[in-house]
């Protein structure tokens, strides 16, 4: 009889802990679905206006970051472009969000480039840029691919993720918008994370 | 959207020049009589046999050292040909260049080796997938300009185009 209580008790913890961990992995895994994320890292960048930005700023507020590079030529306009029009469309609903653009290529994106161009999408994104070292932590930490490719003349663009990652009051992941994602799914989801 | 009426009405144009060139001159197709109306910026620009039509880029963003050249590219003959890059006082390069997405991640190459026009079909160099490159460009491209290119092809060889200066948003057909 003890034997078989025993053998009830293993099962028991073994269960419990399958459990546990099907459902951190799914946590984690399918963070868009079972909840936030936890992502980032401390950091110490510059703004547009190349006053110090720390990663508190993600902080107390919805959060939308999107990472690309001035010299991009289709996928980072053509998103911005979205972006602030998003941002139109929400109207009063949409003024507590902050909105990061973060470079990819903070060799060549200064903050005074950074500030002459989101200036001409909306007055509403704010660009982050700074020390290579620096801008790396912050992408790895976001678990962000960015890759110099070099071309002709000793030039060069970037490969990097075109996702735009929403998070919430806490900094945590809550969503991405995808590239090309309709514009409806997108303010679905711009309304879910200010509501959340 | 606001491409779409002239971009249309170019490619039906375009299509009612060459049939009418074969109509009126069956025998003659040779780089002689193409030059016609390459005065006119919005006019097909015909050579040899491939008829361009629909070219147009954006104006840039401030800071911006490249620019995208998109247009249609038809060959009607019975031989592929390649565009190969091309060459633009307003550009220190052309080059042909192709954009895809690899999951979330935006790729951008070169084609080196230049870009397939097959015979008897057209190539659309659009946002989004194979377009042109204006590398370096000398000065911004403000909306409204036009900005000559002459394109370069394995066959069919130089072929001077004017792209029109969209806003900064301007997408192709495809995308309405």
């Amino acid at each position: 009889m003890n034997y078989r209580m025993l053998r009830i008790a293993v099962w028991a913890v073994i269960a419990a802990l399958t459990l546990f961990l099907v459902f951190t992995y799914a946590n984690t895994r399918f963070g868009d679905k079972a909840g936030a994320v936890q992502l980032g890292a401390p950091f110490t960048l510059q703004d547009q206006d190349g006053a110090p930005i720390t990663e508190a700023a993600f902080n107390g507020h919805p959060t939308v970051l999107f990472f690309g590079f001035t010299h991009c030529p289709e996928v980072c306009p053509t998103t911005l472009f979205e972006m602030a029009g998003w941002l139109k469309d929400l109207g009063d609903e949409g003024k507590d969000l902050r909105v990061f653009f973060i470079s990819v290529d903070p060799e060549r994106d200064t903050p005074e480039v950074m500030k002459g161009y989101t200036a001409a999408f909306t007055d509403r994104i704010t660009g982050i840029t700074g020390k290579p070292e620096e801008m790396e932590k912050l992408l790895k930490s976001w678990k962000i691919y960015a890759k110099k490719v070099p071309t002709e003349n000793g030039d060069y663009t970037m490969d990097h993720t075109a996702s735009v990652m929403l998070l919430d009051r806490n900094a945590r992941l809550k969503s991405t918008i995808d590239y090309k994602e309709s514009p409806d799914v997108a303010l679905k989801k711009l309304r879910l994370l200010i509501a959340g | 959207m606001r491409f779409n009426i002239p971009i249309v009405a170019l490619v039906l144009l375009a299509t009612s020049v060459s049939f009418s060139a074969h109509a009126h001159d069956h025998s003659k197709m040779s780089k002689g009589n193409a030059g016609a109306m390459s005065d006119d910026t919005m006019q097909p620009v015909k050579e040899g046999e491939l008829v361009l039509s629909g070219a147009f880029t954006r104006a840039t963003l401030p800071g911006a050292k490249v620019g995208g050249g998109y247009l249609s590219i038809s060959n009607p003959s019975k031989e592929d040909d390649r565009l190969l890059g091309g060459s633009s006082p307003a550009a220190a390069r052309v080059e042909v260049h192709e954009m895809k997405m690899d999951g979330n991640v935006m790729q951008m190459r070169q084609l080196k080796d230049g870009l397939k026009i097959p015979a008897g079909g057209t190539a659309e160099l659009a946002p989004g997938g194979a377009h042109l490159m204006l590398m370096d460009i000398t000065k911004p491209l403000k909306q409204g300009d036009m900005v000559p290119v002459t394109l370069e092809f394995a066959k069919a060889g130089k072929v001077d185009v004017q792209f029109m200066v969209g806003p900064a948003n301007a997408t192709s057909m495809e995308h309405h």
